[in-house]
């Protein structure tokens, strides 16, 4: 109630219109123009028809870039309110998918909501960025030097990376975690306290090796050396380096990449959708894209630079290293860099929570931006 | 841009605030560190992209061709078999088929048994189906019936809508037009064996048929043509999305032969129902112009398998129906064989034209007697009486002074128990003229009696028809004619069909000419021995041999009754009847050989056949002759 009361104070004359202005547009240009290479994409996917990617996913990113701008349109105030609640609401997600989870690809991931499939841990994602931000917010980086204060927030991290992990989902989980980390980064943790933290990280990873499921162990195998089991777990890594590699400079052509439209490229729509562009578009397509996710991401850090309250910028820090590890890890998989995990590219692959989720992260960032001059709820040296 | 004006702007304002407001300071620094380590990733990431798709990028490539490529073969036409003017004897017809697709169709039970409602499927079909269902991807299509006719097509088309996943398709089979009557010399075709496959993988294409007889086998590799291809898009999976390239393959050579099918007819109709084989050649050049081996058997029958029943039968007849006699049956030369211990002992020197022998009906050598067909003898008697008479004792004591390895040699020169490398058929016997050596070489002595009994081409001595033909021929011209049955492949004609290229036989011209005058006596002259050879055409003579071939000894008591009759022996025991001839005599054309297996006296059933054979043969000029319009053969051809 408080700081609802100041956030009137301080900015008395937002309406809603005035509101939408705000928005930063070239933003969501960018954003729709991601969106675009997506439906082209996904219309090559499904062999030169929107259906049956590209038309459902075209439905899904109109819902979700209003969703997005609803979002925007939301104060602080409210998003604060929001995220115990919305955090809450995505771990028992997270521990009822564990319970009576659909079973795909040998693991729980997924579960049915109102007749929809979602992914809890992709709402679990941006819930913690929400309630992170909000309690770094809170307690402003004069307290952070006081390590028990940091101890709600790395539990509050570690319970979702722990339920991602037991779906079993590593990919998600590390990606859950390093999103985390970052917004203890950013929040101002001292660097003796991130020192006594990542020390130890080689050992827990040793012992976290030992516990994985041999299905992942396979998959570590199997990336060392995909020719070891070329009709088996090493097949996906091997006709996705096939395909980018047959791109070459530029590319085959729109709908006329041979392995993509083949089928030999496996999830075609979803995971190796980027594969799919560099097959067909060359080296030069492919650079594009990742130009373009590289500035989405820079963008959304540079909001968060530009807030002048502390749970703007760390909600933009979160939302934006979600986005780039998202990026980084499905890159780094299709080109077999690292073990192929179940990471979509954003805004780009086939799927419904997932451009969902994506889309409402955009929303919150797009809030921190329109309002971005807001200072509320901190007590000492704040921006006024 | 726009961000990055801003940023530098926020960067640069923030700067003083920084004191009072660290968690922005620090968050600026702290947020540009991390927007570094994000750009080096994704730069490291493009240039990891550069790496696969521009550097290593044509190793990729061909990865990727193969993947999507698949060539698949497909079997060519079979070359056809012409006669020498060019009328087909083995051809290719439409052979209309049903196949399966299993993919298309989502009751494949159902659409069977509709199936065989309308064409009727056979118990072996039926296993076979099923089989192929089990085994084979569902894109690929499962032959159910072929050798459809046409009341099965139109009944298909019409219910093609209750039969989904059925399709008809046309393939080639083999026809030969003549059926039985050119068996033995083209041959026929039967799917590949498995050994085949090994050799050829190309064999295993559906369609691909393998010569397993006569000139099918021996020109199987011309015949068979070029496979053709169709260079396919495929997907993961195998299945076929588009058609990329496509080569026809070539239509196997097609190959005329020497033979006159028209003259084989004839030739056929004169042996009628015995079990004999007459080769007919233009002893010119040793065109085989009819090659006739009779009982024969329908070569249609092995394209599609012939039954165990039908194969039992063949190989139990003792008529030898799957056996080209004419090139596989050894047969002892008899009287035949006399011009050729002539002509060796005329080499030698043993022997002068003027010599006279006395014949009292038998001749003692080595303490054996050895008789004369004449018991009563034919006195003394000079070499052109003793080949006019076929004197036994004559020829006896001709071989006896000329020794068996000089007749080996000159026989052989002659075609007997020689290899006939230029005739184009396989399973070619070579026969066998004994020697003391050879004798020697199976642990026997050689004895004088050999030498006499092999002087009128009995004991060991076997040869083939087709050499006995080559031999006439080369008594006929004196040159070395060699036998051949294969007149152009692909319309290159073949070097030897041209006339005259035989070479000289060297011997000496007046040699021949004794011989010949004998072989005229035979047939020409009063109280020769094949008088019912003579020739019925103005102007146009023959000349000739007779042999009458023993298969068994007979034995002194038959031969002291002095009237055994042959006709009354069981037949595989009755001796076979033989004729050599070639005409007109005074310009020779044609050679002829008659071999009529147990026919008794080459006298009374040869001669009268090798006449009648050339007779035809002569009316009828195969080496020009073109058949008057409208007059040929019924065919079905495709190609």
């Amino acid at each position: 109630m408080k700081f609802q009361k100041r956030l009137l104070r301080a900015e008395p004359n937002f309406q809603i219109l005035t509101k939408l202005w705000q928005v930063n547009w070239l933003y969501v240009l960018l954003i729709c123009a991601l969106a675009v290479v997506g439906y082209g994409a996904l219309y090559s996917a499904g062999g030169g028809t929107p259906r049956p990617f590209a038309g459902p996913q075209s439905i899904r990113f109109c819902f979700g870039l209003v969703m997005m701008l609803g979002l925007a349109l939301m104060s602080p105030g409210i998003l604060v309110r929001m995220a115990w609640p919305l955090y809450i609401f995505s771990i028992m997600l997270l521990v009822a998918v564990l319970r009576m989870g659909h079973v795909g690809k040998g693991a729980e991931r997924w579960i049915m909501l109102g007749g929809i499939q979602v992914q809890p841990s992709e709402l679990a994602k941006i819930a913690l960025v929400l309630m992170l931000a909000s309690w770094f917010h809170k307690i402003s980086y004069r307290r952070m030097g006081n390590p028990l204060l940091l101890l709600p927030p790395a539990l509050m991290v570690l319970l979702p990376v722990a339920l991602v992990l037991k779906e079993p989902n590593l990919g998600t989980a590390v990606i859950i975690g390093t999103v985390g980390a970052s917004m203890f980064f950013g929040a101002g943790m001292r660097l003796w306290q991130i020192a006594l933290v990542v020390l130890p990280v080689p050992f827990l990873a040793r012992i976290a090796y030992g516990h994985l499921h041999d299905y992942q162990k396979a998959r570590v195998t199997t990336f060392l050396h995909p020719e070891s089991d070329p009709l088996g777990a090493g097949y996906n890594i091997i006709q996705s380096k096939i395909a980018l590699g047959s791109g070459g400079m530029w590319g085959q052509g729109y709908l006329q990449g041979t392995q993509g439209q083949l089928n030999f490229l496996p999830e075609k729509q979803t995971d190796f959708i980027f594969t799919m562009i560099a097959e067909e578009w060359g080296f030069v397509g492919g650079i594009i894209v990742i130009g373009m996710l590289l500035l989405l991401v820079f963008g959304g850090m540079l909001i968060a630079m530009r807030s002048r309250n502390q749970f703007g910028r760390l909600l933009g820090l979160g939302i934006s290293m979600n986005f780039f590890l998202y990026c980084a890890v499905n890159l780094s998989m299709v080109m077999g860099a690292i073990p192929v995990g179940g990471v979509p590219l954003p805004l780009i692959s086939y799927g419904g929570s997932a451009m969902l989720m994506v889309m409402f992260g955009f929303g919150l960032l797009m809030s921190a931006w329109v309002h971005r001059n807001a200072t509320f709820g901190e007590t000492v040296g704040e921006d006024a | 841009m726009t961000f990055r004006k801003k940023k530098s702007g926020n960067r640069l304002m923030s700067r003083p605030e920084e004191g009072r407001n660290p968690s922005r300071g620090v968050f600026t620094r702290r947020a540009l560190l991390l927007m570094a380590t994000q750009g080096a990733i994704l730069g490291a990431l493009g240039e990891r992209l550069y790496g696969l798709q521009v550097r290593e990028g044509s190793h990729y490539a061909k990865l990727a061709e193969n993947n999507r490529l698949s060539k698949r073969f497909f079997a060519p036409p079979r070359g056809r078999i012409t006669d020498r003017f060019g009328i087909a004897v083995a051809s290719n017809r439409i052979n209309w088929r049903a196949l399966l697709l299993a993919e298309e169709t989502s009751d494949i039970p159902g659409t069977l048994a509709r199936f065989a409602q309308i064409v009727p499927l056979e118990q072996r079909d039926t296993v076979r189906i099923e089989h192929e269902l089990r085994h084979k991807r569902r894109f690929i299509p499962i032959m159910l019936r072929d050798f459809l006719s046409w009341d099965d097509m139109a009944r298909l088309e019409l219910n093609m809508p209750s039969l989904p996943g059925v399709l008809i398709d046309v393939g080639t089979t083999r026809v030969y037009p003549f059926g039985p009557l050119l068996a033995h010399v083209v041959g026929y075709v039967a799917p590949p064996a498995e050994k085949d496959v090994v050799h050829n993988a190309e064999l295993a294409l559906p369609g691909m048929r393998v010569g397993r007889a006569g000139i099918e086998q021996t020109q199987d590799l011309n015949l068979r043509g070029q496979v053709g291809s169709v260079e396919m898009e495929v997907n993961a999976v195998g299945r076929v999305m588009a058609e990329l390239d496509r080569d026809e393959g070539l239509t196997g050579d097609e190959i005329a032969l020497t033979i006159d099918s028209g003259l084989q007819q004839q030739v056929l109709a004169r042996i009628g129902e015995q079990s004999a084989s007459a080769v007919v050649m233009d002893c010119r050049n040793g065109e085989v112009l009819a090659m006739v081996s009779n009982p024969s058997f329908d070569p249609s029958l092995f394209d599609s398998g012939v039954t165990q029943a039908q194969w039992i039968e063949w190989t139990n007849n003792s008529q030898t129906p799957l056996i080209n006699k004419a090139v596989s049956g050894l047969y002892p030369p008899g009287s035949t064989f006399k011009p050729a211990v002539a002509m060796a002992a005329l080499r030698a020197g043993t022997l002068s034209p003027s010599d006279r022998i006395n014949c009292p009906g038998y001749i003692d050598v080595g303490g054996t007697r050895f008789h004369c067909w004449s018991r009563y003898g034919h006195g003394s008697i000079n070499l052109r009486q003793g080949l006019k008479y076929s004197c036994d004792v004559f020829f006896y004591e001709v071989a006896r002074r000329t020794g068996m390895d000089t007749i080996a040699a000159t026989s052989e020169l002659f075609g007997l128990g020689a290899k006939l490398s230029e005739i184009e058929l396989p399973h070619v016997r070579q026969g066998l003229i004994p020697t003391p050596t050879w004798r020697r070489a199976h642990g026997h002595h050689w004895n004088g009696g050999d030498t006499i009994v092999s002087g009128i081409g009995q004991g060991f001595v076997q040869v083939t028809p087709l050499q006995l033909a080559t031999y006439a021929s080369r008594i006929a011209t004196g040159r070395n004619v060699q036998p051949h049955l294969i007149r152009s492949v692909a319309g290159r004609m073949g070097q030897l069909t041209d006339l005259g290229h035989a070479p000289d036989m060297t011997m000496p011209e007046h040699f021949f000419e004794d011989i010949r005058a004998g072989m005229f006596a035979v047939v020409n002259e009063e109280g020769g021995t094949a008088p019912k050879a003579r020739l019925d055409i103005p102007g146009v003579q023959m000349a000739g041999k007779t042999g009458s071939a023993q298969v068994r000894r007979v034995s002194r008591a038959m031969r002291e009754s002095g009237h055994f009759n042959s006709a009354s022996l069981p037949w595989e025991y009755r001796p076979h009847a033989l004729f050599i001839c070639y005409a007109p005599y005074d310009a020779p054309r044609y050679a002829t050989a008659v071999v009529i297996e147990h026919g008794n006296a080459g006298a009374d059933v040869a001669a009268p056949l090798a006449r009648d054979i050339m007779t035809d043969t002569l009316h009828r000029d195969p080496v020009n002759h073109r058949e008057p319009p409208g007059q040929e053969v019924a065919q079905a051809d495709v190609d």
